[in-house]
């Protein structure tokens, strides 16, 4: 038996330590293309901003698109309700509110997290130090990640948690797709050009997937075959077929330990099906943006139905 | 209990020599390496706070999680003089429980004359809602903390009866773990009485109180204020370790006669709930209505038998200050017998020859807000200003039945770490105590708390106090 | 005489409620002169949860608004056979001490003008024995607070009642409540039912009081009727003041206003 309150904590925890790593890679794609591109730099920072989908809060603080700014509202700004520093708070927070759900191991990996973001996020962040702070935030998140693997019951607890985190990553790869889909489309493919080589680069980077597509493909890099990796290869961990194979599991898991089948389980089917039917050649037939504006607002759906079909809420 | 006599230090006699309890530690101690130590000393404080054992100042809403500090050197209590203690502290239980029935049924002691009627009756701690309630295995007071203090070699004094809501217990079970990590070798040496089975005990003694509505095994529940509560970490300590659900107002509701709360597949009826809320906010239906921390209809389904609240509401009439100078008598009438533990004299100031002996006597005596609790609204008499007495006498003056005064005790030290060694310091030792219906669980030891500072009486961690390991001998 | 009652209680709520409790204390226990032949109390829109006797013996139903519902209706029916004992209640029963009906509360706690009434009735009536002091009590009040609907509420005090000179059934009952315990008599609030001579359809469930006097015990007094409760009157619930035995109390979670209707047949 677990309290909503407790199933709506798991899933927020995870979902806020998603973003807070998301965000943080999100920030290097940007920071390493900004460093390669010279005198067009500036213009990276806007895109990374956007893509965060954090362009509106960001607006209302700032009037240009520099490292610093952006750097700085990503990472720690206070009123960034998703900078990585609150992301790791409300993880921390939602952390307490269901200590008794978490193995100490998981708790204590994700107290220690947020005294190391806390101390190390306390003062600015300079590009010169940027590339050792993200590298902290990854690794105290996958401490995170790791305890829960090591350490906690395959029950509900565990089903809820890996919603959190796969809904968050599903929603991500969607948004980054969605904010460049442009780049990736035929028409605008030219082919050998730098511009878009750089794009599709950060595409692959902000979901840490330059080296595996790389690896996969033999250096051949097209516009299709990206949309491809990111959206139905199901054996790549942050694509929208991985993520709903791995949502639609652990709500299987859900209903066969409670028995009983609620509205999500109906809908991330349908979303996982359609997801394992269609060819790369369909979805851009049909139009790669309205697929993906498609796949963000399921996503939206799906998260909101959960957490109505298990109570997190009175 | 004078003056003048010489502080009672627990470990030593003189300089040099420890008392028998220490003289193992003692040995151990004098071996060790000091800068060993206190790099030992700052791996507890960087595991404590790991772990989260936290705790939010009141009155500053934006400031860090703080930590009680914790001193390494254990405080030390032979098998001897613990069982003096149990026996005493049992007794004391047994009576505060038969006092709850009585005063909340015929009032037979002040029938009696044993304690004037206006005691209770002008008494906020006097819960109406209560009269008449039968508590589920008649138990009122299913978790006590009686503090205590010592003066000498064999006296104890019973500082309080905390009835309602005795917090701390989390602090005991931490220390323990701590000092078990850090030195295991002083455990295979010295006889240490476990503490582990605390929570084991708690949940049998909350279980074995399940009231009739209950089907199947009782569901346990520890109902807390919330995250932002300064126990928070307790309260989600306790309900881990005893297997229970952690649950606040908006997790609960009224479902089919029963307090229940809401759970990924519906409704889960809570048979019994170990409350950290206090009684004013339980439930906002029948007491104050703009509480948003309880439970509306909590107490109607409580009457009619539908669930048992831990610690009964009502319990803070038991351990009223104002009533604190009856407890011999308290003891005596539903026990038959003398009380064991020793209680500090006491001047009423309610009564004018007390009075007037309190206001002569400031500067020598601690006086106490009758509903004050955590050090706060009381008067050190010897460690205030001229300035401080003067407003004090004020406010005695203006509502003088709102405060009783006791001698200062001169506290017993235990010496604790610091950057030079050893030294001094004073304590208190709250020992947990756990009610069933057929039997009182004590558990050896409790939470030692020392004034860190030198000369200071006030152990009180919202004041400068820190905690030690207790531990009691199986000699 | 025997007594049949229908009291029927409707809330409507401009929109759905998403929690709401009720607290009913409507149902009357046989004892000091009267009988309860048949009650029944019925609940639409609304479960019962628990019913009980609360600490001062009244029987205490507790009700959850049927999650949605926009109306919940009460109908409390049945026969009570009474009998007049000219408002004379008698010895003291149950846990609750009487001292506990000496302490002042919210609604009760006195003011000056309170002082002043107490004051006023001790220079009249000192040398008179208790029960013609709380006849005589009775009187002065209804002089000085004026039997008026609509210019005080469920939540008006005794002082201020007595200040501002006008009130209903509820008022005057705190304020002769305060004032006996001023007195250094226990006194209690009665809620309950009184058929009115001339009519059937009567207004409101009605309320009066008992103090405590030692040589009769307690005895009842309906200031706004200036007499002692006999055979019309049927006794559902007491308490300290209002709160304690308030014929329905509640709580509620949403948004939206709530309407009262109330319609209420004493008849023999």
């Amino acid at each position: 038996m677990m309290l909503g309150k407790t199933a709506g904590g798991l899933f927020w925890m995870f979902r806020n330590i998603e973003r807070a790593e998301n965000t943080a890679r999100l920030l290097e794609a940007g920071w390493r293309i900004a460093l390669t591109r010279g005198d067009e730099g500036t213009n990276e920072w806007q895109s990374v901003v956007i893509t965060a989908g954090m362009d509106v809060a960001y607006r209302q603080k700032h009037d240009v698109y520099e490292a610093a700014p952006v750097i700085d509202f990503l990472l720690r700004d206070k009123d960034n309700p998703s900078s990585v520093l609150n992301s790791i708070e409300s993880a921390r927070s939602n952390g307490r509110m269901v200590r008794t759900a978490l193995s100490s191991e998981v708790w204590e990996a994700v107290n220690e997290c947020w005294m190391a973001l806390k101390s190390a996020l306390a003062r600015p962040v300079s590009e010169r130090n940027l590339y050792e702070h993200l590298a902290t935030i990854r690794y105290r998140t996958s401490v995170v990640r790791g305890a829960l693997h090591g350490t906690m019951l395959r029950n509900d607890i565990f089903a809820f948690s890996r919603l959190g985190t796969f809904l968050e990553r599903a929603d991500n790869t969607a948004r980054i797709l969605d904010v460049k889909y442009y780049v990736l489309l035929p028409s605008a493919a030219f082919v050998g050009s730098h511009i878009d080589n750089a794009q599709w680069e950060v595409i692959l980077r902000s979901v840490s997937a330059a080296r595996s597509f790389r690896w996969l493909n033999g250096g051949d890099i097209t516009p299709k075959g990206i949309a491809e990796f990111l959206i139905i290869d199901k054996r790549m961990p942050r694509s929208l077929a991985f993520c709903y194979s791995k949502i639609c599991e652990n709500l299987n898991d859900l209903a066969d330990d409670y028995g009983q089948r609620h509205g999500s389980h109906d809908l991330a089917e349908t979303i996982g099906r359609r997801l394992r039917g269609c060819g790369i050649e369909e979805i851009f037939d049909e139009g790669l943006h309205e697929f993906l504006t498609n796949a963000i607002n399921d996503t939206a759906t799906l998260a909101s139905l959960i957490q109505t079909d298990f109570r997190f809420f009175q | 209990m004078s003056k003048s006599r010489p502080t009672f230090d627990e470990m030593l006699v003189g300089e040099e020599t420890p008392r028998p309890p220490y003289s193992a530690y003692h040995r151990w101690f004098s071996n060790e390496d000091l800068k060993d130590l206190r790099r030992k000393s700052s791996e507890a404080e960087a595991f404590f706070r790991r772990i989260g054992i936290t705790f939010n100042v009141y009155g500053q809403a934006d400031a860090d999680e703080r930590l009680i500090p914790f001193d390494i050197v254990p405080r030390i209590i032979s098998g001897r003089e613990w069982s003096v203690l149990e026996r005493g502290i049992d007794q004391r239980v047994r009576a505060i429980n038969a006092f709850l029935h009585d005063i909340y049924h015929r009032q037979e002691i002040i029938r009696a004359g044993r304690i004037p009627k206006e005691i209770i009756s002008k008494n906020d701690a006097f819960l109406p809602e209560m009269i008449g309630v039968n508590p589920p295995g008649g138990v009122y007071t299913h978790i006590v903390g009686t503090d205590l203090v010592r003066t000498g070699e064999n006296e104890f004094y019973v500082l309080e009866d905390n009835a309602r809501t005795p917090s701390g217990v989390s602090y005991m079970l931490e220390n323990r773990e701590t000092m078990l990590q850090m030195f295991p070798e002083l455990f295979a040496q010295m006889k240490v009485r476990p503490v582990s089975s605390y929570p084991r005990l708690l949940r049998r003694s909350l279980a074995d109180c399940a009231p009739p509505a209950t089907s199947g095994r009782p569901v346990v529940a520890v109902l807390t204020p919330g995250i932002h509560n300064s126990a928070y970490f307790e309260h989600a300590f306790l309900a881990d370790q005893m297997g229970a659900e952690l649950v606040e107002s908006h997790d609960l509701s009224i479902e089919n006669g029963r307090v229940a709360m809401r759970t990924t597949q519906g409704f889960q009826a809570i048979d019994v709930l170990y409350r950290r809320v206090d009684d004013d906010y339980l439930d906002p239906l029948t007491f104050n209505p703009d509480s948003m921390l309880g439970v509306p209809g909590i107490m109607d389904v409580y009457r009619a038998g539908g669930i048992t609240i831990a610690n009964a509401p009502g319990t803070g009439i038991a351990d009223d200050k104002a009533l604190y100078s009856y407890m011999p008598d308290i003891v005596e009438f539903y026990t038959g017998e003398q009380a064991i533990l020793k209680n500090v004299p006491t001047w009423r100031c309610s009564e004018a020859d007390s009075l007037a002996y309190v206001l002569d006597h400031l500067s020598e005596l601690v006086v106490k807000e009758v509903h004050g609790s955590g050090g706060y609204g009381m008067l050190v008499g010897p460690a205030a200003s001229k300035k401080e007495i003067a407003a004090f006498e004020k406010k005695l003056r203006a509502r003088p039945s709102n405060y009783i005064a006791q001698p200062t005790l001169a506290l017993s030290t235990v010496p604790i770490l610091t950057k030079a060694g050893l030294a001094p310091r004073h304590v208190d030792l709250r020992p947990f105590v756990l009610v069933s219906p057929n039997r009182i669980d004590i558990t050896p030891g409790g939470l030692t708390r020392v004034a860190l500072k030198k000369g200071s009486l006030v152990v009180n961690s919202s004041q400068g106090g820190g905690t030690k390991d207790t531990w009691v001998l199986g000699d | 005489m025997r007594l049949k009652i229908t009291h029927v209680t409707s809330y409507s709520y401009d929109a759905p409620v998403r929690s709401a409790l009720q607290k009913l204390r409507l149902t009357p226990r046989s004892g000091h002169g009267q009988t309860v032949l048949d009650w029944d109390v019925s609940i639409t829109g609304g479960t019962r949860q628990v019913s009980y006797a609360d600490q001062f013996v009244n029987h205490t139903d507790l009700i959850k608004v049927d999650p949605g519902a926009q109306h919940i209706e009460i109908v409390c029916q049945g026969h009570v056979e009474t009998e007049n004992r000219n408002g004379v209640i008698g010895i003291h029963k149950g846990f609750a001490p009487l001292w506990l009906y000496r302490n002042a509360t919210p609604f009760t706690a006195p003011g000056s003008t309170l002082r002043a009434l107490v004051r006023q009735l001790k220079a009249d009536h000192g040398d008179a024995d208790a029960l013609t002091q709380l006849h005589a009590l009775s009187d002065m009040i209804l002089g000085q607070v004026r039997y008026e609907t609509g210019r005080t509420d469920s939540s008006t005090t005794a002082e201020t009642a007595l200040a501002e000179g006008h009130g209903v059934c509820q008022d005057h009952t705190h304020v002769m409540i305060a004032a006996a315990r001023l007195l250094g008599q226990p006194a209690r609030y009665i809620s309950g039912y009184l058929m009115m001579n001339d009519r059937v359809d009567q207004t409101a469930s009605h309320a009066w009081c008992e103090v405590w006097t030692d040589a009769l015990g307690w005895v009842g007094f309906d200031v706004s009727n200036g007499i002692s409760p006999d055979d019309r009157y049927v006794r559902v619930a007491t308490g300290r003041d209002y709160r304690d035995a308030a014929p329905i109390m509640g709580i509620r979670q949403g948004a939206g206003d709530e309407h009262l209707q109330v319609s209420l047949q004493v008849q023999q």
